[in-house]
């Protein structure tokens, strides 16, 4: 009864207001709703948006990488000195120990760089680690390259096994001239359960890897 | 006119067609845009009391400093659910409820375009609202991280985030459909002859909101989809230990969030922009600006949404843009307000209940923007951030802003819906009572904010106990008085003086053209726009 009487309903409408057909409706309700699928689409491209905003312009403190070959062919400035200073913090959800093996170094712009962060697995099972990098002052973030870094990987440690992890890093000689301090933090997280991760959802963890290099 | 629809419904009570039909069918297979408008505002009045009773244990627990009344977690659940209640539940669903019951007789159209849509799109909206709740009944208890639900403090939440983000996900979807429904009837069912530039400025407020709607809904739905994976599918969206960036959800949820805020507000200008010119018994001022100024703000919401992020260490360029662009906004505003005030200026203004509510919003509305102007300002937000001020300034604008945009709406259009006047004397007795508790209740909010108490935190230091106190004071008187507004709307319904069509003095607009009440079907046939039947 109620069913037949809205059809009904709609009929009597349409037949009096030849102007609104039910066809025209259909357009624009269609058009709208592509709008809505559009943007929960527009949502989730934010976030490459996003990791690519950041690489650009280093706006979050990640830092930039560069081929070895690229590293040698940098010429060193002598009459600059910057102090690079490193820190590091233990995720909440990890047990390790984790610091670097230099607090502070003095370095060149464009000269190549060898230093290491030590880490230790306090528990007795076998624990794979993932370090995220960033640098302070983040208009820094971008002159700050790395050739080698344990972070471009995920560590695994055997229970109760230590090492030191190696990084090779080179101040960009292009650094702004009111930089003359760099902090370089690493926190060091527990990572996600590598295979189940990789299984849901290959392309993503791929590539917010390779971004957050 | 209104003889003319008089009689016309008369004519049809010998058809099949029909009055409405009988028992509890009617509302729940309803597709009467009328109806479905009841059910709606019906719906935001139950929530704005169960969304009122949360901010009651809130201030309950603020009349002293220490942990009295209710443990800290729960504390923050209600912080959490009255926000969420009070946006999704009350504000929205109350503009949705008008522009179903307004649009339609504004357009001299029969009824919405998609009617059983428009049955859907409220349908969704109790189920939606008892799964939200629900959760405050789980072991793992509502959700407590704020409305905003920031990773990655809403992760550590228990099993029962599943159910908030479904919640979320059909609240998403009655907005999404009930937008679309708005903007097909806006477009496509206006009376023959009525362009664009004469809709009455409700109808252009809410075409430009359902815009809003649809652009940033599904950006919303997408955010807490995000959340619900990272929490249960362990994705690394916002988790740092998978590559994931949790500021980035921020950028995500503000960039729905911002454009949100105006949502909440535009109908609410479509609303006071209908109610003065009515009691100034003046046409509105600078219709035409107006209706560039709702376009400007809609368009600059979308570009200011990282404002609310000035302390997660953006660079010195991206602060700046954010602080004018979102300075920018008062100059919109600006123009409102002041066209509010033009189309008063020398008019013949009488008091009635809307009106003394429409110039309370115009009034309490521009202390609301000048404090936003205050947090905009970078390096003081940086002080201001996550203080009582900011509760302060939110509450301003929706609370004295939105919500009295619908106490006058109601007030406005009650006539209309019930065919009786409402008791004057008890409306304006609403009124003041309200509007003295409602600055009792946040106007100090400014002072122990700037004095840097923080929001969301059920213990405070002793130098804030003075103003808290108070605070609490205005807001039990504020809540309670809300009673007379629902015994003054019952009384209206049961009766009353009878209201004429025209119900006051020299209103324009079609919706006044036919009987109080409203005939259950109205427009069936277009009516003929003259300089008479619209508003500007």
């Amino acid at each position: 009864m109620t069913d037949s009487s809205a059809g009904h309903e709609q009929q009597a409408s349409a037949a009096q207001h030849p102007r609104a057909t039910s066809k025209a409706h259909a357009m624009v309700a269609g058009k709208m709703l592509a709008l809505a699928v559009g943007m929960f689409g527009f949502g989730y491209a934010m976030v490459p948006m996003y990791d690519i905003i950041c690489e650009i312009t280093g706006l979050n403190g990640k830092t930039g990488r560069v081929s070895i070959a690229e590293a040698e062919a940098a010429q060193a400035v002598a009459d600059r000195e910057v102090i690079v200073e490193f820190t590091s913090t233990i995720n909440a959800s990890g047990s390790w120990t984790f610091r670097p093996t230099t607090r502070e170094m003095r370095v060149k712009p464009g000269q190549t760089y060898q230093t290491a962060y030590y880490a230790e697995n306090l528990t007795d099972r076998t624990t794979v680690g993932q370090a995220t990098p960033s640098v302070t002052p983040s208009a820094a973030a971008k002159y700050f390259n790395k050739t080698e870094c344990f972070c471009f990987t995920q560590q695994l440690f055997e229970p109760r096994a230590s090492k030191d992890m190696p990084l090779i890093f080179i101040i960009d000689p292009d650094l702004p001239l009111n930089v003359d301090r760099v902090t370089l933090s690493y926190t060091f997280f527990n990572s996600p359960d590598a295979n189940s991760t990789a299984s849901l959802s290959p392309t993503l963890t791929g590539f917010t890897q390779e971004i957050s290099q | 006119m209104s003889q003319v629809d008089t009689s016309h419904d008369a004519h049809h009570g010998d058809h099949d067609h029909h009055g409405p039909a009988p028992g509890l069918m009617r509302w729940i297979t309803t597709t009467n845009h009328k109806d479905i408008g009841t059910l709606y505002l019906w719906f935001s009045l139950i929530m704005f009391f169960i969304g009122g009773g949360m901010a009651l244990i809130i201030r309950a627990e603020l009349w002293a400093p220490g942990i009295q009344i209710v443990d800290p977690m729960f504390f923050n659940s209600m912080t959490t659910m009255h926000a969420l209640v009070m946006i999704f539940g009350v504000v929205m669903p109350a503009f949705v409820g008008l522009a179903n019951w307004m649009i339609p007789m504004m357009l001299g159209a029969p009824d919405m375009a998609l009617p059983r849509l428009n049955n859907w799109s409220f349908w969704i909206m109790p189920f939606a609202f008892t799964i939200l709740l629900s959760t405050l009944f789980m072991d793992s208890g509502g959700p407590a991280g704020g409305w905003t639900m920031y990773p990655p403090l809403v992760l550590q939440m228990g099993d029962s985030f599943a159910f908030v983000v479904f919640a979320i996900h059909f609240m998403g979807i009655s907005s999404v459909m009930g937008s679309i429904n708005i903007v097909a009837t806006i477009f496509n069912m206006r009376a023959p002859g009525m362009t664009l530039m004469q809709m009455p400025m409700f109808v252009w407020t809410w075409l430009i909101t359902a815009f809003l709607l649809i652009a940033t809904i599904p950006v919303f739905a997408g955010a807490v989809t995000m959340l619900l994976t990272d929490r249960f599918f362990e994705t690394s969206f916002f988790s740092a230990a998978g590559g994931g960036d949790p500021v980035m959800y921020q950028h995500i949820f503000w960039f729905f969030g911002h454009p949100e805020v105006y949502i909440l507000i535009l109908p609410a200008f479509g609303i006071i922009s209908h109610i003065i010119p009515t009691f100034s018994r003046k046409p509105l001022f600078g219709y035409d600006s107006m209706v560039y100024a709702t376009a400007s703000i809609a368009f600059l919401s979308f570009i200011v949404w990282a404002h609310h992020m000035f302390t997660t260490g953006m660079p010195l360029a991206a602060e700046l843009f954010f602080m004018f662009s979102t300075m920018m906004i008062s100059v919109p505003t600006g123009v409102k307000v002041f066209n509010w005030v033009s189309t008063m200026w020398r008019g013949s203004m009488t008091f009635e209940t809307p009106m003394l509510f429409a110039i309370g919003f115009v009034v309490m509305f521009t202390i609301g923007g000048l404090s936003g102007l205050m947090l905009a300002i970078t390096p003081a937000d940086i002080q201001y951030h996550d203080t009582y001020f900011v509760v302060a300034h939110f509450h301003y604008v929706l609370v004295p802003g939105a919500i009295y945009s619908l106490m006058a709406a109601c007030y406005f259009w009650i006539p209309k819906w019930t065919g009786n006047m409402y008791d004057e004397k008890l409306g304006k007795m609403h009124f003041w009572i309200s509007t003295i508790f409602v600055n009792v209740l946040f106007f100090p909010m400014h002072f122990v904010g700037l004095a840097g108490m923080p929001r969301r935190i059920p213990d405070y230091s002793l130098q804030f106990a003075d103003w808290n106190m108070i605070a609490t004071i205005g807001a039990f008187g504020f809540g309670f008085s809300q009673l007379m507004f629902v015994y003054i709307i019952f009384k209206c319904i049961k009766g009353g003086e009878k209201a004429t069509g025209e119900v006051w003095e020299g209103a324009r607009g079609l919706e006044w053209t036919v009987a109080s009440p409203a005939p259950y079907h109205t427009f069936e046939e277009s009516p003929t726009i003259t300089p008479n039947t619209v508003t500007r």
